[in-house]
């Protein structure tokens, strides 16, 4: 499984008094299995981007490849590509509509022609990888539950389906910090089980440092910088020119760095950041 | 001038919102078709928030931080207790419209919140409901838009902004209201980083002007700027205090499902002492 973005451009309002180029020559590809997040300023093309990856836009120019197979010609089947590549969007939890939890997670799965046993089966592995009891959830309201909660039901209606991508638009916004660290450990346990690729999209930088192997910068419509996020994260002066920022923790041991002579430290983490002043202390005694 | 920083000093220590043992229930109609208590949002709180400061309140999802919110400007009325704001109680329906107008709320989405499609019309909405003079309306908008960077965009249509510009012009509309306090849920949930960073500085200046400003937050870092931190558990008062007396404590705020700030964290990970309470400590420590 892999997705290939090739020379991809978007135009809003073409023609028109508003025009706006929303990509301009994006290219990317993004293998088997990877988790790869994506940064950018409000405006920098991160949405119209992920809206290509499953056909909800046509590019002006350019051509997406899904598992090999081109999108963006017009011939292939959009609702085979949609089943493949899951769209979580922002505030997923505002499109739960059903009465109990399982008939939420069934909508996508039974419009697939899923049906009897395998529905039932396909529902119940959905709620529990998204680290719910089945049992205890499956007949309650999903209106009843908390907002952490229904943000993974309406995640569990998208794995249903079954996806080999799963694409998350800031999937930990507005979560208070126990729901955010279940909700990241969630999105780890359906990258390691199914092998799915992630793509995240998430204005925490926090988030992308701990979870991605790679990270994608946006900047007015073009890919600025692509690397792991130790790469990506030293480039403060840059990112901060394209209205980012680094993890707090960086900006904390750039400053150590900065002060303490003989002291030097890329941590992302917390948890390295400790480790490498601990050994800081070690070596001075 | 001077007389009146000595009138804002003197106002400053008074209280402006008080609420007294202040109870929330959220009911559903049971299958008998009688009305019965579902969840207790609100717990037996009380507490006083004094004229001019600036109070955070934090707590994990559920906890009642957005239930309370709404009480303190008589959005929702409490089962029992009572919430008085400048004198006048918010379940006394005379009172409610001068309420509402003097403590005003800016809530998490901006798309909710904009109702006109030019910017400067919807700065105008609050004020024109209350029939002010359109002189003055004129007057209020601009002043308004100027305190928070966006005069530059009033003739703009509202859906060509940013979600942060979207997010000050709707502490512009609150502004408009010449409000007293202003209550904000969760204001930069939804912004960028260098969205959250210009609404966070507006929040702070307005409250050096002189507006009472309670911040509702799930950002230890934006909380940590607060004079003082209110943090609920269960519709409860968990704790109430200065931001670096709570964030010292590291099993108070795991207790309520909370984290602490980075540098709090790093400190106790690296083993360094608990004395060291800034970056320029820690740094002093490592020489």
């Amino acid at each position: 499984m892999s997705i290939e973005i090739n020379n991809l451009r978007y135009v809003y309002n073409p023609g028109m008094p508003g025009e706006t180029v929303a990509l301009n020559d994006v290219s990317l590809t993004i293998g088997d299995g990877e988790m790869v997040g994506i940064i950018g300023h409000t405006g920098s093309g991160k949405s119209t981007l992920l809206q290509h990856m499953n056909g909800l836009l046509k590019p002006a120019s350019g051509d997406v490849f899904v598992d090999g197979q081109c999108i963006t010609d017009g011939k292939a089947n959009l609702v085979d590509i949609r089943r493949k590549v899951g769209l979580v969007f922002q505030y997923p939890e505002y499109q739960l509509f059903e009465e109990t939890v399982a008939k939420d997670v069934a909508f996508g799965p039974r419009n697939l022609g899923i049906e009897g046993e395998e529905l039932d089966k396909t529902i119940q592995e959905a709620i529990e990888i998204v680290g719910l009891n089945y049992n205890e959830i499956q007949n309650s309201s999903p209106f009843e539950l908390s907002g952490g909660m229904k943000r993974r039901v309406a995640i569990a209606g998208v794995i249903a389906m079954r996806p080999s991508v799963l694409i998350l638009d800031e999937p930990t916004a507005g979560l208070d910090p126990t729901a955010h660290r279940e909700i990241l450990s969630m999105i780890r346990r359906i990258n390691d089980n199914r092998e799915i690729i992630i793509i995240f999209v998430s204005h925490n930088m926090d988030d992308i440092a701990n979870m991605c192997s790679r990270v994608v910068v946006m900047d007015k419509g073009k890919v600025s910088l692509e690397g792991t996020p130790q790469e990506v994260f030293a480039q403060g002066r840059l990112l901060e020119s394209m209205g980012l920022d680094v993890p707090p923790v960086v900006h904390i041991m750039n400053k150590i760095s900065d002060e303490v002579s003989g002291f030097y430290s890329s941590a992302l983490t917390i948890d390295e950041a400790a480790k490498d002043i601990r050994e800081y202390i070690k070596r001075k005694k | 001038m001077r007389y009146n920083k000595l009138v804002m000093n003197k106002e400053k220590n008074k209280t402006y919102i008080s609420v007294h043992n202040l109870i929330v229930d959220f009911t559903q109609i049971n299958e008998e078709g009688i009305e019965e208590i579902k969840t207790r949002a609100i717990d037996d709180v009380s507490f006083d928030i004094e004229k001019g400061s600036f109070i955070s309140i934090i707590g994990m999802n559920g906890s009642g931080k957005s239930t309370l919110a709404k009480c303190l400007n008589g959005l929702i009325e409490p089962n029992s207790g009572e919430v008085i704001v400048d004198g006048m109680n918010t379940s006394d329906e005379e009172h409610l419209w001068d309420i509402r107008s003097r403590v005003g709320m800016v809530f998490q989405n901006p798309d909710n919140q904009i109702v006109s499609s030019l910017v400067e019309d919807d700065v105008a909405f609050g004020p024109e409901n209350l029939g002010v003079d359109p002189a003055e309306i004129r007057q209020r908008v601009d002043h308004a838009l100027k305190q928070v960077d966006m005069y530059d965009c009033k003739d703009k249509g509202a859906h060509m902004l940013s979600g942060g510009q979207k997010q000050r012009i709707a502490i512009a509309g609150a502004l408009a209201m010449r409000p007293d306090c202003i209550i904000f849920d969760e204001p930069t949930a939804m912004l960028d980083p260098k969205g959250k960073l210009q609404v966070m500085d507006i929040i702070k200046e307005l409250n050096r002007e002189g507006i009472t400003t309670i911040l509702i937050t799930h950002y230890m870092n934006e909380a940590e700027q607060a004079d003082r931190i209110i943090i609920l558990k269960k519709g409860k008062v968990y704790s109430d205090g200065k931001p670096k007396d709570l964030f010292s404590n590291r099993r108070l705020i795991e207790g309520a499902g909370l984290e602490m700030p980075p540098l709090i964290d790093l400190r106790d990970k690296a083993g360094l002492p608990e004395s060291a309470t800034t970056l320029e400590d820690i740094i002093c420590l490592l020489k």
